[in-house]
């Protein structure tokens, strides 16, 4: 059984819904992203999930957008983001997926890309703008490098597509809460529970599922984990207490171990 | 191989072209895809669109021996299409006409689009006008600034212009936000996009609705020349002026194509847009193509003297007829173009706009090449006025 696995195994056994937690990989500088991450680990993030930033991220909002171009202009490289995973992955003990555009992953190979990814222990890689339509060379690629491909899954997505994109996700099926790009957003659609429900039976069994974008706040993460959900991914409510506090990295880590606390009692079913 | 002009074949030309996008737009592809291919075998939307297009746009445009100039060059016969002269100063109309009336058939009264130099927005502006649609442009702050002039033609043809402060506030830019509104606002909004790039179906989309520069202008040939040219010469960016020129000859191969892309300050400058002459393939816009990019992925910035040559990205088809080495791709200089601008302008009393120039420049040096009796027909994609400001400033007048 992988480590993405285990985890969501053993937190359904006990009631509770996974929280995945993002950060952009070099954002503000490479050297933050370790502590960051271990503070996200310390306030109860089950699993890890590190960006490798892009020049033009066109499913993202404003603040990974702005994440991105701090990341970019202090140096960061999509190898150096696989390494930082790594030391993660040694470091705080937690399963690490890699989130990346597709177009540094082509850059670099497929074959290099997932050997590399592997050989930093990175469990899964979820892309953006990689229907799976296109992404036949791409699952070879990983499955032969025991890397779980995330898929995503959105409101617009026929039940057919559904299917099919169950088919090729492991790991977790990440589901787009809303139509719109990535950002903390002050409530949760009513149509996202219906959403959810609407998604369950086609997962059931077969992957866990994780809500994504949007998701900020303790009240949502509830509402997400309430309706079936095994996990919630939360992504810009991170990022932008790293932007506020970019110049004071003890109180950036102290409120992002604080938010990723508050986070995670919500996610407990029975909590 | 099958015939070239029958791809793509499943939204790829070659391995070139697919649908690289968000999974919410998976199902606005797909739409677009069901309710495009509904309309071109729709008599009504045909008849519609052929109406707009010679009662309200101006086609045919004419097709112009360049006599004076071909005097100075003492080499083949150069012929002009004179895209500029159709509504709106360039062949943009014909696309934004044909996607109006698509989203007005889908029902979908908010228009978005990118635009680079503004032409695209204001031809996005004029199709919506005539049709009664709402339209929202979206351009970088730093082409705002460049050329103004047509930020006030959008907003007096009733379009709404967003500012965007992102990257580098270029025409990439702009697709990306007009990328980001559609994932937001997909069930309400077409997304008019401005040249033969971006997932599948545009490219195609695009490319039939420009085709009617080369239908046309075959016609004209054959009933001036009694035969097809030897060459056709336009400039690339995105590529749709040169696509929608070539697509119709793509299975007569003695007709040569040749795509001219911007080489700025000169390609060992880095400071240029050619991304089939300098770049690789990459994954850029939801499409696989040429991208200029650095060695990690990342998209890179271009510069052009023109606005709408200004782009890291090209049309897939482009990319497919480069590797088949069906078409050659060349390069002009800012230098270069800005010198065949006013040289036509001289010769012939047309100014045409840069990124034509760009083509104009390229097809003179290929002109005295050629034999007296051999044609070279150049696809005059706009007029000059919008860049009289440019070029003053480029050869240090002040007006």
């Amino acid at each position: 059984m992988s480590d993405i696995e285990k985890v969501f195994q053993k937190l359904k056994a006990q009631g509770d819904g996974a929280l995945i937690g993002y950060v952009t990989g070099g954002d503000p500088e490479p050297r933050f992203t370790p502590v960051i991450a271990e503070a996200l680990v310390k306030g109860g993030v089950d699993i890890l999930e590190v960006g490798i930033p892009f020049s033009d991220p066109i499913a993202d909002g404003p603040t990974i957008q702005a994440a991105s171009v701090r990341a970019l202009e202090a140096g960061t490289v999509p190898k150096m983001v696989l390494g930082m995973a790594g030391e993660i992955k040694r470091e705080c003990g937690v399963p690490v997926v890699i989130l990346t555009y597709f177009n540094p992953v082509f850059r670099m190979g497929l074959e290099n890309f997932f050997r590399l990814a592997s050989n930093c222990g990175v469990d899964g890689v979820v892309v953006p703008d990689l229907p799976v339509e296109e992404a036949d060379d791409y699952c070879k690629a990983a499955g032969a490098c025991g890397v779980y491909t995330i898929f995503l899954a959105a409101p617009s997505t026929s039940m057919e597509r559904l299917r099919k994109i169950v088919g090729c996700t492991s790991g977790f099926l990440y589901l787009v809460s809303h139509f719109g790009v990535t950002g903390a957003r002050e409530s949760l659609e009513d149509s996202t529970v219906q959403l959810i429900k609407r998604v369950l039976p086609y997962t059931a069994g077969q992957v866990p599922l994780a809500v994504g974008f949007g998701v900020s706040k303790p009240e949502h993460v509830k509402c997400i984990i309430q309706s079936g959900a095994d996990g919630v991914i939360v992504g810009s409510a991170f990022v932008k207490i790293v932007n506020r506090h970019q110049e004071n990295a003890s109180r950036m880590l102290e409120e992002i171990e604080k938010a990723a606390c508050e986070l995670k009692e919500a996610s407990k079913r029975l909590g | 191989m099958k015939a070239l002009s029958s791809y793509p074949i499943d939204g790829k030309f070659g391995k070139y072209g697919g649908r690289f996008v968000p999974e919410v737009l998976m199902a606005g592809v797909k739409e677009l895809d069901d309710a495009y291919g509904q309309a071109k075998q729709d008599p009504t939307f045909c008849k519609e669109l052929a109406y707009y297009l010679s009662e309200y746009a101006g086609r045919p445009t004419p097709l112009f021996y360049a006599e004076n100039l071909t005097r100075k060059l003492d080499g083949a016969k150069i012929y002009l299409k004179r895209e500029d002269l159709a509504h709106g100063g360039a062949h943009k109309i014909n696309n934004t006409l044909g996607q109006a009336l698509l989203a007005k058939r889908m029902g979908k009264k908010r228009v978005i689009a990118e635009t680079g130099a503004g032409q695209h927005g204001v031809a996005t502006a004029i199709a919506c006008a005539a049709l009664g649609l709402n339209a929202e442009v979206y351009m970088g702050t730093e082409d705002m600034k460049r050329q103004r002039l047509n930020v006030f033609r959008m907003k007096l043809l009733g379009a709404e212009v967003h500012p965007v402060e992102s990257g580098s506030k270029t025409l990439k830019d702009s697709i990306n936000e007009a990328l980001r509104d559609w994932v937001t606002n997909l069930q309400t909004t077409y997304y008019l996009i401005g040249s033969v790039v971006g997932p599948h179906p545009y490219p195609t989309i695009v490319r039939d609705f420009q085709s009617v520069i080369g239908r046309e202008l075959k016609e004209q040939i054959i009933q001036k020349e009694k035969r097809l040219p030897d060459a056709l010469v336009a400039c690339v960016g995105g590529g749709s002026n040169a696509i929608g020129t070539f697509y119709p000859f793509e299975d007569c191969p003695e007709v040569k194509f040749f795509g001219v892309e911007a080489a700025g300050e000169g390609i060992e400058s880095n400071k240029h847009a050619a991304s089939l002459g300098a770049g690789a393939e990459g994954v850029f816009h939801g499409m696989l193509t040429y991208v200029l990019q650095d060695n990690e992925g990342q998209i890179q910035n271009t510069h052009s003297i023109s606005a709408g040559l200004d782009y890291p990205g090209v049309g897939p088809e482009h990319s497919f007829l480069k590797t088949l080495q069906r078409a050659v791709y060349v390069t002009a200089t800012d230098e270069e173009a800005a010198n065949a601008f006013q040289i036509l302008s001289k010769e012939e009393g047309i100014i045409p706009a840069l990124e034509p120039s760009h083509a104009l420049a390229f097809a003179m040096k290929l002109a005295r090449k050629m034999k007296r009796q051999e044609i070279i027909v150049v696809t005059l994609s706009g007029r000059g006025d919008k860049d009289v400001e440019v070029v003053a400033d480029f050869l240090g007048v002040k007006i």
